[in-house]
């Protein structure tokens, strides 16, 4: 069965922060021959969680098979597909670019525009970091490339759902706060979101 | 109370009620072999070879109902028993199999013996564990059965580093598991099934599809009542075997690349196709768009990941067949009382009067010879001598299928076999693990003489720890089933499917410590099964068939059912099923 409306899916997956968790999920695209071109992973606010944002092509019928697949794993707790919702997606990016002196200005012009940071600086090289939408993050890697790129690194697209209540967050917050009380967790969403 | 971590082991399988384990030692288990020396309550089988051990675990389970254990050691052990466990994960069949491993400080190093039994396994698994804490011992042996046994029933592997194994813990069997992540629905959606009832009660052209998911609930007893109710034909598939009662009238007996002629057509011009536990596997649908083309499909299964894989589903019931069947009963009941029957009577006259006339016109069949023995003619006696009320296993090839379109299964649970992975050696070793589990039960193994070969060491276990299985080879000298697919679709160019040198089965039986018996002729059929039947121990019946013989009905591979052949086929079909990509 295969429809044509083929496209990304940018997936959000709870799952129990568990040894052999990341080995489950990456085994099970790699067995069902399905296709994931991002993958990140971090702790929630309960440490026995961690969530895991995928990035997955596929038509609908793929993406429902995913779903349900990835929610057979024993260990995974909540799967949403974060495409059928509002939501925020951002990678962040950390680029060396040359920068002889001549290309310096210029440079720091591209990434003024694209909001970059400047995290270090060598006499011959820049490495900025960038957050963004995927769409942007490449724009600015084809803007720098001509400068001529040593090295490059994308974090792979994390997202989150817009809006007061969403289903994934009523799940974590079901879940229960972290058992210790640690003090002062940092409530601001934009420490998972990456926002600017 | 603390125990050394074999010790937990072995008292967490008492609490969990296993009364038998299938095993084979090696050093990173001999601390529990040592505690198994004296320990009372578990009887230890000791296998040949690790498949071996997994697979008599999955005979016991499938046909007792609970979960089937065996305990090997690390690494080759380990390996040895993944084909068994893929066998089970892919027939859903619960079992829990315990690994030595290395010491975990050892763990990564390439110490002697070390595989990467997690990894290994987890694919091949529905969970495995590595149990690196031996406080954690008794929760996550617990969650083992738990996980094995209920949803979606399937293999846990649970790997036993050896220090685990010898120092000593707190030992605390949990009473209850909950675990977050996992919770299987087991209560079809009332509306969902009401909307199944409404499309039940209305169907012209009704079949009830049945699989292995009736008989891992124990459903048959309301599958009898739905279909007393609604009087629709009955088509089970290789797994589902015995859900319903082969001799029964309604029965269309197995369906898709093997099954009958009435049963592929029936499904065919179905205008309500109810799937009850079975999973539209391949075997099963032939060509996907060609497949019930005119039916509404609803489809009760306790995995969503089962429903709309292969085939578009019109009425999804995510749950337990035993639950959703018995409210589906219900339903149905209350909606009849609603809609008046006149409505589909004539209809459903006419589609019992068409079913009955595929039957009669084309039942199953095979041509009758004086001087060489037809294996079917071997599977139908055994299925008369024993009035169905044996305990059936096979091996792969077309033996199995024989066995399949032959033997009239009458009960659940009475009929093993390997049907989704189709793991030739399945069969001795499994009627071993059923032997052990219905002690004084009569358990047959029908088998090929290739798949025999893969697995006959078990002679050895069958004859020392007295299990009585009784065997029956199809000798057709060779790889049938590869044969009549290259007579069938390779223009007969016979590659590796001969087996020139097999042994004597009856000197190899006799050098076990078995008894052997040959049959050449069909007058011999009966007598000798008779003979084999009243043999105490095991017995190995090596009966010569003709080698020509090949399985009809076929679908051939890439075809639709309704495409089905009867008998050797046109170049045409040849030619499309040799480009097809589908094997066996
Ligand atoms: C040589 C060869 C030829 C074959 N030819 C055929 C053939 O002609 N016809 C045929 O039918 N098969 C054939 N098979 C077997 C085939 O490959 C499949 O194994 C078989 O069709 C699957 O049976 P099933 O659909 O009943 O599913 P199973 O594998 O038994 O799966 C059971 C289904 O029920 C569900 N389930 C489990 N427990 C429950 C529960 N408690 N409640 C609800 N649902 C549950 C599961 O999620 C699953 O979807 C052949 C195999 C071999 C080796
Ligand atoms: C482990 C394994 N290897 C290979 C196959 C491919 N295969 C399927 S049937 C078959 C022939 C089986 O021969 P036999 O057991 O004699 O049965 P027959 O078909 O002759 O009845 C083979 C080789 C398989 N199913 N399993
Ligand atoms: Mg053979």
């Amino acid at each position: 069965m295969s429809t044509d409306d083929a496209r990304k899916h940018t997936i959000a997956v709870l799952v129990e922060n568990k040894f052999g968790v990341l080995s489950r999920v990456a085994g099970l695209f790699s067995a069902r021959g399905y296709n994931i071109e991002s993958l990140s992973v971090g702790e929630t606010l309960d440490p026995t969680v961690s969530r895991m944002t995928l990035v997955v092509h596929g038509d609908a019928f793929i993406i429902e098979q995913v779903i349900k697949q990835l929610h057979k794993l024993i260990d995974v707790i909540k799967v949403t597909d974060l495409s059928e919702e509002d939501h925020v997606e951002r990678e962040m990016l950390l680029i060396r670019v040359n920068a002889e002196p001549a290309a310096r200005a210029e440079i720091l012009r591209v990434g003024d525009i694209f909001r970059a940071k400047v995290v270090d600086v060598t006499a011959t090289a820049y490495t900025l970091e960038v957050t963004g939408e995927e769409t942007k993050i490449d724009a600015i890697v084809e803007l720098l490339r001509p400068f001529g790129i040593q090295e490059l690194v994308r974090t792979g697209k994390v997202a989150i759902a817009r809006g007061p209540k969403t289903r994934l967050r009523k799940v974590e917050e079901k879940l229960g706060k972290p058992k210790s009380a640690a003090p002062a967790q940092p409530q601001d969403p934009r420490v998972v979101g990456f926002a600017d | 109370m603390k125990l050394s971590g074999a010790r937990i082991v072995l008292e967490c399988l008492k609490r969990e009620g296993a009364d038998v384990i299938f095993g084979l030692p090696g050093g990173a288990v001999l601390p529990i072999y040592d505690v198994l020396y004296d320990f009372k309550g578990l009887r230890h089988i000791l296998v040949r070879q690790e498949a071996a051990a997994g697979h008599a675990a999955e005979g016991y389970s499938r046909t007792t109902g609970k979960i089937g254990v065996c305990l090997v050691t690390s690494g080759p052990a380990a390996t040895n028993l993944v084909t068994a466990l893929q066998d089970a994960l892919m027939d859903s069949i619960p079992l829990v199999a315990f690994t030595g491993q290395v010491p975990t400080h050892l763990i990564g190093n390439d110490a002697f013996q070390e595989a990467d039994n997690v990894g290994i396994t987890r694919s091949a698994t529905k969970h495995n564990f590595l149990v690196k804490d031996g406080n954690d011992l008794g929760a996550i042996i617990k969650e083992a059965f738990h996980i094995a046994g209920t949803g979606r029933p399937g293999p846990v592997h649970v790997d036993l580093p050896k220090d685990v194994l010898v120092k000593e813990w707190t030992f605390e069997y949990p009473e209850t598991v909950h675990l977050r992540s996992y919770n299987p629905t087991y209560e079809g959606h009332p509306g969902q099934i009401k909307k199944a009832a409404r499309a039940i009660v209305r169907a012209k052209r009704p079949v009830l599809y049945v699989g292995g998911g009736i008989i891992s609930s124990d459903a048959s007893p309301e599958l009898r009542e739905l279909v007393e109710l609604t009087q629709a034909p009955v088509t089970q598939t290789l797994m589902g075997l015995g859900a319903f009662p082969m001799a029964d009238p309604l029965s269309l007996d197995m369906l898709g690349m093997h099954g009958t002629y009435y049963a592929n057509m029936a499904v065919h011009h179905a205008d309500v196709l109810v799937a009850v536990g079975a999973r539209f596997d391949d075997r099963v649908t032939g060509r996907v768009d060609a497949f019930a083309p005119d039916a509404e499909i609803i489809h009760v299964d306790i995995d969503p990941s089962s429903i709309s894989k292969n085939i578009k589903v019109h009425i999804p019931i995510v749950g337990d067949c035993k639950r959703v069947l018995s409210r589906l009963v219900e339903a149905v009941r209350e909606e009849m009382r609603t809609y008046p029957q006149s409505g589909v009577r004539e209809a459903r006259k006419q589609w019992m009067s068409q079913i009955a006339d595929w039957k009669r016109d084309f039942p199953l069949r095979y041509e009758w010879s004086d001087e060489v023995v037809k294996p079917q003619h071997v599977i139908q006696e055994i299925s008369t001598l024993t009035n169905g009320e044996a305990l059936i296993v096979t091996g792969v090839g077309q033996h199995q299928m024989w066995a399949a379109q032959y033997y009239r299964v009458k009960h659940p649970r009475a009929w093993c076999t390997s049907g989704g992975l189709g793991t030739m050696g399945y069969g001795l070793p499994t009627a071993m693990g059923v032997q052990a589990g219905n002690p004084g039960r009569l358990v047959i193994n029908i088998d090929g003489d290739g798949s025999f070969q893969m697995n006959s060491q078990e002679l050895a276990t069958c004859f020392e720890e007295k299990l009585p299985v009784k065997t029956v080879i199809i000798n057709n000298g060779g790889h049938g089933m590869v044969r009549q697919w290259q007579r069938i679709i390779y223009k007969e160019r016979y590659c590796a499917s001969d087996l020139g040198g097999s042994p004597d089965f009856v000197r190899l039986a006799e050098a076990y410590g078995c008894t052997g018996i040959r049959v050449t002729k069909p007058s011999e059929v009966v007598p000798a099964l008779e003979k084999m039947i009243s043999t105490p121990g095991p017995v190995v019946l090596d009966v010569w068939v003709d080698k020509h013989e090949c399985v009809f009905p076929m679908v051939p591979a890439g075809g639709a059912n309704i495409d089905m052949i009867l008998a050797p086929p046109s170049v045409d079909v040849r030619d499309k099923a040799a480009k097809s990509q589908t094997g066996f």
